[in-house]
């Protein structure tokens, strides 16, 4: 345990100076409180307090941006080590690949959860100002708040993989932004383009659910939306959201950052130093 | 008392080029082992299988009584890469003490470690400012961590300046008198030489010889050089005496005998009444090395 604190400090030192945690809480709240201004709008037609009506929009604005962040941060995990010429040395000790990873992740997750909370926070210290009756959206916002962990969690494990795959920060960082384009962009558009094309068959009340719940961005989507009952807010994913019980979606964002790390830990024991 | 490494018939390819082959060798505790060869005789390779880091294909490998690699194995073994690197945004302190948390002693040593290597001035600075001497002594100091029972080192003094080498030395003395068994690699000969305790020469993966500088010496049966000065005006009789000389421009003759020779040779050449001085110059080591490193042709 020592082995894995030990590593976590040293990571986070190494990412505070080299300003990720400055980047990843600045972005965090920079564009929190954008969307806790613009989101002001549709309050009065809804019927919602202010903050519930916040954590749907940050909803949208995590799936983009917390998978971002965790790729950024992960990407050069393996592949640095290995371009600077580290590894063979850390592989030499008495420490597990899997703790090392662990180290990594605990450092990288603490510096997310901080972005996020920071975010989060201010949007919420917002909500709060504009509408004291903001209290009821609480437990939407602290679920955000896990979930975003997760979220973060699944995508760093995800990074760690092709950062140990690629072995080169370079390749690493090129396969991090198809897999952010891929899981968070393109895996929406190709459901649109089915379900439209669909017309509302068989597609669509049946393998919908499931392509939805395996991508962890899009449970993480239904996840907050179905327990914040303020989907109409958010539009678009509400109907789909309505229709796949909260149990589903829970479980795919809880095991989604088991099977990324793991997949992760896998990757990293082919590296051959 | 067991061998701290042993290896018997250890071969590995790398897709068809055999890396190694054949290699069998042991070291003692306490023993100061130098392996020399020139790049690409397969000396990383070597020290990358004993630590574990490659597989390889066939032979035996037992390092402290483990398997290479096992967690026992890597508990009591140290290792010095050729050009250590560090991540550049960490200072020296806080590097030794995240390596004295790995290997489960207390971080507070770190200041101790540096001060041992010289680099206590340069603790509180960040690895990316230190030269390549500079984190060569950080690559010494995590490598003194604890008590390794094997001290794995490619290439350690590389980057060290000759005063620094001789500290380094003189470190490596300490902790053999301490049990613990060295294997060094190295280019050179002459740097090794007096500082270890016996040799081991590779060449395109195989081990070509093994054993003290004397031993080696003797096994390689290079011929020793004379150089005789004739006295004044003597040097034409003198070359109609010694045949087998040949005159250099240098006014001397010059002539090689095999080491069982020797002595008849100076016998005959002392008795001549021309001869005015002597020199005899044994193989050098650099001589040595590239008898036993360029064999079969090469």
């Amino acid at each position: 345990m020592s082995r894995i604190l030990s590593t976590a400090a040293v990571e986070f030192r190494i990412a505070l100076r080299n300003r990720w945690v400055a980047i990843a809480v600045a972005l965090m709240v920079v564009f929190a409180l954008v969307l806790a201004a613009a989101g002001a709008a549709p309050t009065g037609d809804v019927g919602a307090d202010r903050l519930s009506v916040i954590v749907a929009s940050l909803t949208s604005l995590a799936v983009y941006l917390v998978p971002l962040i965790a790729l950024l941060m992960s990407f050069d995990a393996i592949a640095g080590e290995v371009e600077r010429g580290t590894l063979p040395l850390l592989l030499t000790y008495p420490v597990s690949r899997a703790e090392v990873l662990a180290g990594k992740l605990l450092a990288h997750l603490a510096i997310l959860t901080l972005a996020v909370a920071a975010g989060y926070g201010a949007a919420a210290v917002a909500a709060f100002w504009m509408d004291p009756a903001s209290a009821a959206g609480l437990p939407a916002l602290l679920r955000l708040v896990a979930s975003s962990v997760l979220l973060g969690a699944t995508f760093l494990g995800m990074g760690y993989g092709l950062s140990a795959l690629a072995r080169r920060p370079s390749g690493a960082a090129g396969l991090a932004v198809g897999l952010w384009l891929g899981a968070v962009v393109l895996y929406d558009l190709v459901l649109l383009a089915l379900v439209v094309s669909d017309g509302g068959g068989a597609l669509t009340t049946q393998a919908l659910p499931f392509a939805l719940l395996a991508n962890p961005a899009d449970a993480f989507r239904l996840f907050n939306l179905a327990a914040a009952q303020a989907s109409a807010a958010a539009g678009g994913m509400g109907g789909a959201a309505a229709a796949i019980p909260l149990w589903q979606s829970a479980l795919s964002v809880a095991l989604w950052p088991v099977l990324a790390l793991a997949l992760a830990v896998a990757a990293f024991r082919k590296v051959t130093p | 008392m067991t061998s701290t490494l042993t290896i018997s018939r250890l071969t590995k390819r790398f897709t068809g080029v055999e890396a190694l082959c054949d290699v069998s060798l042991t070291v003692e505790p306490g023993q100061r082992v130098a392996l020399l060869g020139h790049n690409g005789a397969g000396k990383s390779t070597m020290m990358k299988i004993i630590l574990g880091l490659i597989p390889f294909d066939s032979g035996e490998v037992t390092v402290c009584g483990a398997a290479p690699g096992s967690a026992a194995a890597r508990a009591q073994v140290a290792y010095l890469p050729e050009n250590a690197a560090f991540h550049p945004a960490l200072t020296g302190e806080e590097q030794i003490r995240h390596y004295l948390s790995l290997r489960g002693e207390k971080p507070a040593q770190a200041l101790e470690l540096l001060a041992r290597v010289g680099l206590d001035h340069a603790a509180k600075r960040r690895i990316g400012t230190y030269s390549k001497g500079m984190r060569q002594r950080v690559g010494l100091a995590q490598a003194l961590i604890g008590k390794p029972r094997l001290l794995v080192l490619d290439e350690p003094t590389s980057g060290l300046d000759p005063v620094s080498r001789r500290d380094f030395y003189a470190l490596l003395d300490g902790l053999a008198a301490g049990g613990t068994a060295i294997l060094l690699s190295s280019h050179a000969l002459t740097e090794v030489e007096a500082r270890t305790d016996r040799i081991l020469i590779l060449s395109d993966g195989r081990l070509r010889a093994q054993g003290t500088l004397a031993d080696l010496r003797r096994a390689a049966a290079l011929p020793v050089a004379i150089s005789v000065a004739p006295a004044p005006g003597q040097k034409e009789v003198l070359a109609t005496a010694l045949p087998m000389a040949r005159a250099n421009g240098d006014g001397r003759l010059h002539l090689d005998c095999a080491q069982g020779d020797k002595l008849a040779v100076l016998a005959r050449i002392t008795g001549l009444p021309q001869v005015a001085d002597l020199e005899v110059i044994p193989p050098s080591l650099e001589d040595i090395y590239s008898h036993f490193s360029q064999r079969d042709g090469q």
